[in-house]
């Protein structure tokens, strides 16, 4: 009988095939006394050498991947592997007490993992993992049984596991990895994101889809809405077969709008951009014809390393993207850290509300050094394509002027060393907070574009953190109140003869897309992999019966009021 | 035995990179080579030894070396505090 497992679906398309299940080994180990001493140490540098080898393998293949400051963690990791202070100690511990090589690794890695976890600062307490991390390896090693590798992988397989960490999916080969599922994790976990940049089915947050999953069995995965069967019936299998083929033969279709306009179907055009994390996302950028970047999340550059990023990385990345969007638009929110992504190096305080609390520009305007680097930066890099900056989490026109007056600042700075600058950049904000929303009207006379950021906009109207899971069905983005306030920003900012963007999840929705229509948005920044399905849906769509769609669902009561008639009438 | 004295101006103090680099560099040399901050003293060869200290902003530190090639030790390191690390 089959068994069937409800996750959330992270990445687009179906996948059937074997599992492989991505463990940890039983690294287990009892003191054993022994009697030769050379032997154990022989042992132990073997298994020294062959981890450092396989630790430049993955550092290599994460530099391709993900670039420079995401190897950095495996060059500390290598390190740890010739410290006098483990590596000696451990020899020395072998020798003395005559006792096996396992243990005594074990003991003393674990007295530096204790040692780091006691400690106050959190950047501190993360380096305890690092070196279990590494002891695991070298255990492995010693106790012959090699920790599974991804990258070994050399049949086609879906992949099995609790988490996917940021080092496994470096090393994840598209030929081989057909989808993969995994115990934990929601739509913006990173496996997820790796997944839809990859454009490779899968189901994360199944909650225990390991615990049934074995080796070899077959297993079918639908990552549109995150159903996972395993051991499928004939019955199931031919539906799975059936869906999977028509999906790709859509994809296909699809796939021919690539390089057209996006239009409605009585020729209004709009424009359709990609979010983006770092400049390796370009690809899927260009592979799905987007027409602009319209929100590059800058904190990817902070993220995953241990200290600020200089302004001439900062803008040697931002000059990259601009450069191969060849003149299209590129918007780049300046950093947005806090709230549920943290930078340990910081070393902030935790707080109680961290989404409500020292977050994005709130942070960036007080530690005004970090912020001017990275405009320094922006406004360099502006000289090489069309650089849009746009500020995240604006609650006021305080807020707003003082952001832009330092930008001013660091402009004529950079003017005055004979810096190249563009004098036409624009400069927009994030609308993501309902102040900003009401007071959209005063807000279109200082900026020059608004962006709604929906998944924020949604749980700071609705009142509802969208990591607790309890109060999850206030996340309502069809809801009345959140289309009224979209309604508001698009409107003050066209009496200004300005624009307005999205590039929160709604914007690439299937029922959002015909009522952000009706409301006159601008420009729809989604994940790349949902552009061309929109483009082909906005193409069905009149823009006069979507302005009609939107009169009516204003009216309406409730969000899935709201759902019910955009698809009677649109899907 | 040689010595300088330093202090830590870098933001985000001795992290993962500069650590990484002040060990490469200290081992390149045969001399003993130490770090002292706070009253503790830890082997500058020793990636974790370094990183345990939690060297924050503003942090005085002095690296000691002892050897044949200790003056070439200090001045080796001694490079890479002067690049933005500390002075």
């Amino acid at each position: 009988m089959s068994n069937k497992f409800i996750g959330i679906g992270a990445s687009a398309g179906y996948a059937i095939g074997k599992v492989f299940r991505l463990e940890d080994p039983d690294l287990t180990v009892e003191k054993q006394n022994i009697s030769d001493v050379d032997d154990e140490i022989k042992l132990f540098n073997q298994s020294l050498e062959q981890s450092k080898k396989e630790l430049e393998i993955i550092k290599e293949k994460t530099k391709d991947q993900l670039g420079d400051e995401h190897a950095e963690i495996f060059s500390a990791h290598i390190l740890v592997l010739s410290d006098p202070e483990l590596v000696d100690t451990i020899r020395k511990k072998v020798s003395d007490e005559k006792i096996n090589v396992a243990y005594a690794l074990k003991e003393v890695s674990d007295q530096f993992v204790i040692m780091f976890e006691s400690m106050e600062n959190e950047y501190m307490k993360e380096r305890a993992a690092d070196i279990r991390d590494v002891s695991k390896r070298v255990l492995s090693h010693i106790l012959g049984k090699p920790i599974v590798s991804i990258a070994e992988i050399n049949e086609e397989v879906i992949i099995i596991a609790e988490d996917l960490t940021p080092s496994d999916t470096a090393q994840l080969d598209k030929k081989f990895v057909q989808g993969f599922v995994t115990d934990i994790g929601g739509r913006t976990s990173h496996s997820a994101i790796m997944s839809r940049s990859m454009e490779i089915p899968a189901v994360v947050g199944t909650k225990k889809i390991t615990d049934h999953a074995k080796n070899g069995e077959i297993i079918v995965v639908d990552g549109n809405d995150g159903t996972v069967i395993l051991n499928p019936t004939e019955e199931e299998l031919t539906e799975y077969k059936q869906k999977q083929n028509q999906f790709n033969e859509q994809k296909k279709e699809w796939a021919k709008l690539v390089n057209d306009k996006t239009k409605t179907n009585d020729g209004i055009q709009v424009e359709l951009a990609a979010n983006i994390g770092t400049p390796n996302d370009l690809d899927g950028v260009k592979n799905n014809g987007a027409e602009a970047i319209g929100l590059y999340r800058t904190e990817f550059l902070y993220m995953g390393r241990d200290e600020l990023p200089t302004e001439e990385e900062q803008f040697e990345a931002y000059k990259k993207v601009v450069e191969e969007m060849e003149g299209k638009p590129v918007v780049i929110r300046t950093l947005d850290i806090g709230g549920d992504k943290e930078l340990p190096y910081l070393d902030l305080p935790k707080e109680m509300n961290p989404f409500l609390g020292f977050r994005a520009i709130r942070l960036c305007l007080e530690k005004d050094d970090m912020f001017r680097t990275q405009l320094r930066a922006l406004l360099r890099a502006s000289a090489y394509g069309n650089l849009k900056i746009m500020f995240p989490m604006i609650a006021t026109l305080e807020e707003f002027r003082e952001a832009k007056k330092f930008l001013e600042e660091e402009r004529q700075s950079l003017l005055n060393s004979g810096v190249e600058v563009r004098n036409d950049i624009e400069i927009g904000i994030m609308v993501e907070i309902p102040s900003t929303a009401v007071m959209a009207g005063q807000f279109a006379k200082e900026v020059d574009f608004f962006s709604i950021g929906t998944n924020d906009l949604i749980q700071y109207t609705m009142a509802a953190d969208r990591m607790n899971e309890r109060v999850s069905y206030l996340y309502q983005p069809y809801n009345p109140a959140i289309l009224n306030l979209v309604k508001m920003v698009i409107d003050a900012s066209h009496k200004e003869g300005k624009w307005t963007g999205m590039c929160g999840e709604m914007a690439g929705d299937t029922v959002a897309i015909p009522l952000l229509l009706g409301l006159g948005l601008d420009e729809f920044s989604m994940s790349a992999t949902s552009i061309l399905p929109a483009r082909s849906q906005i193409a069905s769509i009149k823009k006069g019966d979507a302005e009609k769609l939107v009169t009516k669902a204003l009216q309406l009561n409730t969000s899935d009021e709201v759902k019910e008639l955009v698809e009677e009438q649109f899907l | 035995m040689a010595e300088r004295n330093y202090k830590i101006i870098a933001e985000t103090g001795i992290h993962a990179r500069p650590a990484t680099q002040l060990v490469n560099k200290a081992g390149q040399y045969e001399s003993d080579v130490t770090l002292e901050y706070n009253g503790k003293s830890v082997n500058l060869k020793s990636i974790m030894g370094v990183m345990s200290l939690g060297m924050g902003q503003g942090a005085e530190i002095t690296i000691k070396a002892e050897g044949p090639d200790a003056d070439d030790a200090l001045s080796g390191i001694d490079s890479i505090m002067k690049e933005g690390l500390a002075e």
